[in-house]
């Protein structure tokens, strides 16, 4: 059962830091930056095949266009013209010959102002040939294309022989649509340069020391000569953590040529054409089973889209494969991925890095277990999830398994076994009366693992300052999107010091305070930077504490900071000063009142080579439950009700947190509903904009949305403040409206048939479903792959008149 | 004759001319004014990021309307006679100097103490947003969020402040009704403006005569309403318009006119004005009326507009064909009036003749009827239409005596159903005539599959909103919009 903590330790609910300048509108993103004296505006021009070779460029009248004081091409970058985070070298920043996608960088221009460099990019002359390009999954598997990173299996047991033993056994496959990120700021980046090479990047990014590495490499200097700076980010989501740099390099290399600073802010749908998205994949799955519905082996194979270049790709699909599993323990295990390299945009991360593609085939395996037994999808879960001591695919024992008791408890608090009753009947009365809407409900857990696969990512610096006027400034390697990472961050500080948070500053995150950070991924900002700070400003409390001790002659291990003062049992009794008067002496005596800190996650390891290890230094778990009603003539639905029992360990901000849960949620929910992305026959995406590409508006939230947090159960591992990571773990709680919609389906044929609904559920593939299950077909689609022609016109795109 | 715009930004007075006066007003504000507060998120008025409020004076010279906006589909030109505020205009009290009014504006506060925001871009617009929905008491809820994205909050929390700072941001309003009311009346309200802003004549008549002249004159000049289409072309398509003539400026056009025969919209009236007296002749009609484009893109995207840009996808005509409604277009001083589902020639072609602009379109008073409207999207709210069905039955004795249905997104233009309503005239509304209606609609239109919708999925849902229409009929109608 659930381990109680014998005190809370949660602080209390802190603002945002950045709230009072978000509602004002002077919270600075970088296009709101003051602009420098000659800043030069930019602007790329794109392909706009899918897949060919680039024939010849004519640029001139570009060159001659009102304002325009540079274009730039690959044959103007000192260094290497590569944008690999991973150094696969196969993303070069610019085109220099082969096409292998829409929205590639042909070249930039350099303009006074930001509508000449648009209007002038309009005048290029390209030539290209075109070659038949590899847009989807299917079509890649079918041509053979090559793998954009080797594909990798992960094996427990003989899975095959144990399916084949086992009573019952099925196959099918899920099919899950890609996703834009759609943070609200586009990329932009503003490039200064200063002395000799040295050049400053204010950018839109999730990983500043890649922006500085990329930069460096392109304008072949040193590191050290390249600061990258970001204060926040509007939104990032995974689509800043390397689709920043493309944007980066391009203004640095305008500032590096023209002496001049350099900023360019994406067109949006510039933006959605060039940049990487959630991957979409294709899993199938094999599963033996029994009648009680549990499961004897599972074979999968997970098939994903990567586009044109590795970009993360590997990484995503390793943790779709890692979480194949969700919360269940498969007892002979074959995994496969298979990472197709498509002519499309480069996939990369987006919140969740392939848990939620991975964790969903797991919840299509429970489900269709269920309809073979006809056990309630619930009774499936609960009999086949981890116990501790369990081993994962990857070989990982888990030790802190949760699900059981947040599934059962969840039920209870939403009253999943009388509401479920109910709606069958109000189903079955529903079909009696000729009437059109059904309504589904479903369950779902996650098991989230918690630290980077890539394990020398799980490291973290901070640096902290106390003035002498007692006010404290920190920064560290994470960076701020909206998540709250820098109110927990100043929460820390302002705990070590007993502090208020108004105290605390925290500036940009800039690479020349804190070197070599890691991305802020893998919802790893808090565990990695808040150690870090604890670390920093517990060296510099202790400095002031052994200063105090000698000072006032006071016991060392008295020595509270609290309330902005500083207490001490002397000789003489209780001793109260404050902190700034304390701080003061401290640095007339000479001491430092400056530190660094580190932090490094301890006992995780990860061979990729066999695809075993340690690779998460523990589990974040939740439950949620959506209830959803469908209109069978349309296939439109609406969300009713959601409940969520979401694990945070001891929160370090419950406010921070439920914000994280229920927008994690709502985004997960727009995943796997209305979220289409949609390329023509030539590969043109036709959802460039949100005009086109809808995500969740105020009114497709759930109707009743009850969202709680696992109370007073700390983090089993020494996290900071025994929190736990919430970033990305509600994301794939929204795999539950996908099983409620297809509960609903299912009503059609009295649950006879499993559904197999594929996401995204937009209106279109639900009724595609129902009208299978009401044709009495085996369900055997796939979704409902829209062929769009290439020739109408696009009027956004394609100037018009 | 002047030739200057000229409004209020907050507390400052602002007359602009020349090239600046075709800026966009996001861009104006962002680059000429230093106003960062206010966001670019699509510069397409999808998002909302970059919404701003406009107060202006209605017809009757007293009365405040107040509007949220987006303002990057907005041109600085068509801001004359207007009161702008940006976020940065809300804190700190206003009118500037009132020392008792708090450092924030209610709005703000209760965004802060909601956990309204996360990373902060899309706020300011939300803020503005949510300050003209509380101006409007026919507005609350998701709907005055429609018009505006946010990716990280999931929306909870904003609601959450709007309901809670909705009184205090009324009261807010009401304090500045007398001091917006003497700037707007200051300003020049009456002579034609025009402006040579470099690559961009613009005139910006004040009379009906006025744009009809100017129209019979200049019949190559782009007629510009709300800007909610055109400024997509200007601003995606990189366009320039070497001529616009503002139709909104008109005010003897600015008019909803509710008499014996019906309702007449003139051509500057938008469709947030037009929903109450819509919404009075076509009950049935709202719930689809307000999934018209956000609130934003309703409370300057005009009825006439929305017919004479002639897309294939606009929601107003199929319902307006429904309804049986016509058009008025005028050329000088001559007017001709047509159905309007004659006014749809092919795509992108009209019956608009050069020199012609649409003057006002006239919904009857309805016979008792059935009327249904129903919108197919993959989103509720701002969403364009993969299907829109708008259906009228008239029912005497049993028998229906008349059906009109029309449909939107299942042609080259909003086209009317002639063997489907031919398949229910004259037949009591049963099973037989459901089924011949059924395969009729599918006779009538062979739609094309786009990003939306695929044609078969167009098909079958037309032939299940016929299903619908049936199940209304007997009144059994249900919906997941409800």
């Amino acid at each position: 059962m659930l381990e109680r903590s014998p005190k809370p330790v949660v602080e209390k609910p802190t603002l945002h830091e950045s709230a009072a300048l978000h509602v004002t509108g002077t919270a600075t993103y970088i296009d709101d930056l003051p602009e420098p004296r000659g800043t030069l505006h930019l602007a790329p021009g794109l392909t706009r095949i899918a897949h060919g070779r680039l024939v010849s460029m004519d640029l001139s009248a570009v060159r001659a266009a009102p304002g325009v004081i540079t274009v730039l091409t690959a044959a103007d970058i000192p260094g290497q013209n590569d944008t690999s985070p991973i150094g696969a070298h196969d993303e070069p920043l610019f085109v220099t010959d082969s096409i292998t996608s829409e929205g590639q960088i042909l070249f930039v221009v350099a303009a006074e102002t930001r509508a000449q460099a648009r209007a002038a990019v309009r005048r290029a002359v390209v030539e290209t040939e075109t070659l038949d390009p590899i847009l989807d999954i299917d079509t890649a598997r079918e041509a053979r294309a090559p793998c954009a990173v080797p594909g990798r299996t992960m094996t427990r047991g003989d899975a095959e022989a144990a399916i084949a033993a086992a009573p019952r056994r099925l196959s099918g496959r899920i099919v899950m649509g890609g996703q834009e990120h759609f943070y609200l700021e586009g990329q932009a980046a503003l490039a200064l340069p200063g002395e000799g090479p040295e050049m400053i990047v204010w950018s839109s990014t999730q990983h500043p020391t890649e922006t500085q590495a990329m930069v460096a490499h392109l304008l072949d200097v040193p590191a050290n000569t390249i600061t990258a700076s970001v204060r926040r980010m509007g939104g990032g989501f995974g689509g800043k953590e390397t689709q920043a740099n493309q944007t980066a390099c391009l203004a640095a290399l305008v500032a590096h040529h023209t002496r001049r600073p350099a900023r360019l802010r994406l067109d949006r749908d510039d933006d959605m054409v060039m940049t990487g998205k959630r991957h979409d994949f294709a899993i199938d799955y094999t599963v033996g089973f029994d009648d009680d519905g549990k499961i004897h082996g599972v074979d999968m194979l997970l098939a994903c889209r990567c586009g044109w270049s590795a970009d993360l790709s590997g990484p995503v699909i390793d943790r779709a494969l890692t979480h194949a599993d969700n919360a269940y323990f498969y007892p002979a295990v074959r995994l496969r991925s298979l990472p197709l390299r498509t002519n499309t945009v480069s996939n990369t991360a987006f919140r969740g890095f392939g848990v939620p593609q991975g964790a969903l085939a797991a919840e299509r395996v429970i489900e269709e277990i269920a309809f073979a037994t006809g056990l309630d999808p619930n009774t499936v879960r609960l009999r086949n999830v981890y116990e501790n001591g369990q081993l994962t695919p990857y070989h990982m024992t888990v030790e802190d398994s949760i699900t059981a008791a947040i599934l059962t408890d969840l039920a209870r608090r939403c009253g999943y076994d009388t509401r479920k009753a109910a709606l069958r009947a109000s189903n079955a009365k529903a079909a009696e009366e000729g009437r059109v809407l059904r309504r589904g409900i479903a369950m779902t857990p996650v098991k989230f693992g918690i630290s980077f696969t890539a394990t020398h990512y799980n490291q973290a610096g901070a640096l902290v300052h106390v003035y002498t006027d007692g006010s404290v400034q920190i920064n560290h390697g994470g960076t701020e999107m909206g998540q709250g990472l820098h109110t927990k961050m100043m929460q820390v500080a302002a705990r070590v010091f007993g502090l208020p948070q108004s105290d605390i500053r925290l500036t940009a995150t800039t690479t020349d305070k804190v070197p070599n950070t890691s991305a802020t991924a893998a919802s790893s900002g808090a565990d990695l930077n808040g150690m870090a700070v604890l670390d920093a400003a517990t060296k510099i409390r202790d400095r002031i504490r052994d200063f105090a001790a000698e000072r006032y002659n006071a016991d060392p291990g008295t020595i509270r900071f609290h309330n902005s003062e500083i207490h001490m049992e002397t000789g003489q009794g209780t001793l109260v000063e404050s902190f700034a008067a304390v701080v003061r002496q401290a640095y007339l005596a000479r001491v430092s009142l400056s530190s660094s800190g580190f932090y490094k996650t301890p006992e995780i390891s990860w061979d990729p080579a066999t695809g075993r290890g340690h690779p998460f230094y523990y589990f974040a778990y939740g439950a949620a439950c959506a209830e959803i009603v469908i209109d069978t003539l349309t296939g439109e639905y609406r969300i009713d009700r959601v409940d969520i029992l979401h694990d945070a360990g001891l929160s370090l901000n419950p406010e921070i947190d439920r914000g994280q849960i229920e927008g994690g949620f709502v985004q997960g929910a727009g995943w796997l509903t209305m979220e289409e992305l949609v390329w023509d026959k030539k590969g043109a995406l036709r959802t460039h904009a949100p005009s086109t590409y809808k995500i969740p508006t105020a009114f497709d939230m759930p109707r009743v949305f009850n969202v709680a947090l696992l109370e007073d159960v700390p983090n089993r591992k020494a996290t900071i403040f025994r929190s736990k990571a919430v970033g990305e773990p509600p994301f794939a709680l929204a795999a539950c409206v996908l099983f409620a919609l297809s509960d609903a389906v299912a009503s059609l044929d009295d649950h006879r048939t499993c559904p197999r609904l594929d996401a995204p559920a937009t209106p279109e593939t639900v009724l595609a479903c129902i009208e299978r299950l009401r044709a009495g077909k085996s369900a055997t689609g796939h979704g409902t792959k829209i062929e769009v022609p290439a020739t109408d016109a696009d009027p956004v795109r394609d100037p018009v008149g | 004759m002047t030739n200057a715009i000229r409004f209020w930004l907050g507390n400052a007075p602002c007359t602009v001319t020349g090239p600046e006066a075709a800026m966009s007003l996001l861009d104006w504000l962002r680059l000429n004014r230093a106003r960062t507060g206010t966001k670019e998120g699509c510069n397409e008025g999808d998002c909302g990021a970059c919404t701003i409020l406009a107060v202006r004076l209605d017809a009757d010279g007293e009365t405040l309307v107040w509007k949220a906006l987006n303002a990057c589909i907005q041109y600085v030109y068509m801001l004359d006679n207007t009161q702008i505020f940006t976020i940065e205009d809300l804190a700190g009290g206003y009118p500037a100097g009132n020392a008792a009014a708090p450092a924030l504006h209610p709005m703000q506060t209760a965004m802060i103490d909601h956990g309204g925001s996360q990373c902060g871009f899309c706020t300011p617009g939300f803020i503005m947003a949510m300050t003209a929905a509380a101006t409007d008491p026919a507005t609350g809820g998701p709907d005055a969020l429609s018009g505006n994205l946010c990716r990280c909050t999931g929306y909870a929390p904003i609601l959450r402040a709007l309901e809670e700072a909705t009184p205090a941001t009324k009261a807010w309003a009401d304090t500045l009704g007398t001091t917006i009311r003497d700037r707007l009346r200051a300003l020049d309200r009456t002579t034609p403006l025009h402006i040579d802003a470099g690559a961009t004549r613009i005139d910006i008549p004040r009379t009906a005569d006025q744009l009809a002249e100017l129209c019979a004159s200049h019949p190559d000049a782009t007629l510009l309403a709300g800007a909610t289409d055109i400024g997509i072309w200007i601003n995606k398509g990189g366009r320039t318009l070497p001529h616009v003539i503002l139709t909104t400026t008109a005010t003897d056009l600015n008019t909803i006119r509710e008499d014996d025969v019906g309702l007449t919209i003139g051509a500057a009236a938008t469709w947030e004005q037009a929903l109450p007296a819509l919404t009075r002749l076509l009950p049935a009609a709202e719930p689809t009326l307000r999934r018209l484009g956000g609130r934003q893109v309703r409370a300057a995207g005009t009825v006439c507009g929305n017919i004479a840009n002639g897309s294939p996808i606009g929601d107003g005509p199929p319902i307006l064909i429904a309804a049986n409604a016509t058009l008025t277009l005028r050329h000088g001083n001559s007017r001709r009036t047509l159905p309007l589902e004659d006014y749809f020639i092919d795509y992108g072609k009209q019956d608009r003749r050069p020199g012609e602009f649409v003057e006002a379109v006239h919904v009857p008073h309805q016979p008792e009827s059935l009327f249904r409207t129903w919108k197919i999207s993959k989103r509720h709210d701002q969403d364009i239409s993969a299907i829109l069905c708008a259906c009228r039955l008239t029912v005497t004795d049993g028998l229906i005596t008349d059906a009109r249905i029309a449909f939107g997104g299942m042609a080259a233009t909003s086209k009317r159903a002639p063997r489907a309503e031919a398949a229910l005239t004259g037949t009591p509304f049963d099973a037989t005539a459901l089924a011949r209606a059924q395969d009729a609609i599918t006779q009538d239109y062979a739609p094309i599959s786009d990003f939306r919708a695929s044609a078969a999925y167009r098909l079958t849902v037309a032939r299940n909103l016929m299903t619908r229409l049936h199940h209304a009929h007997l009144g059994q109608e249900e919906s997941v919009h409800a």
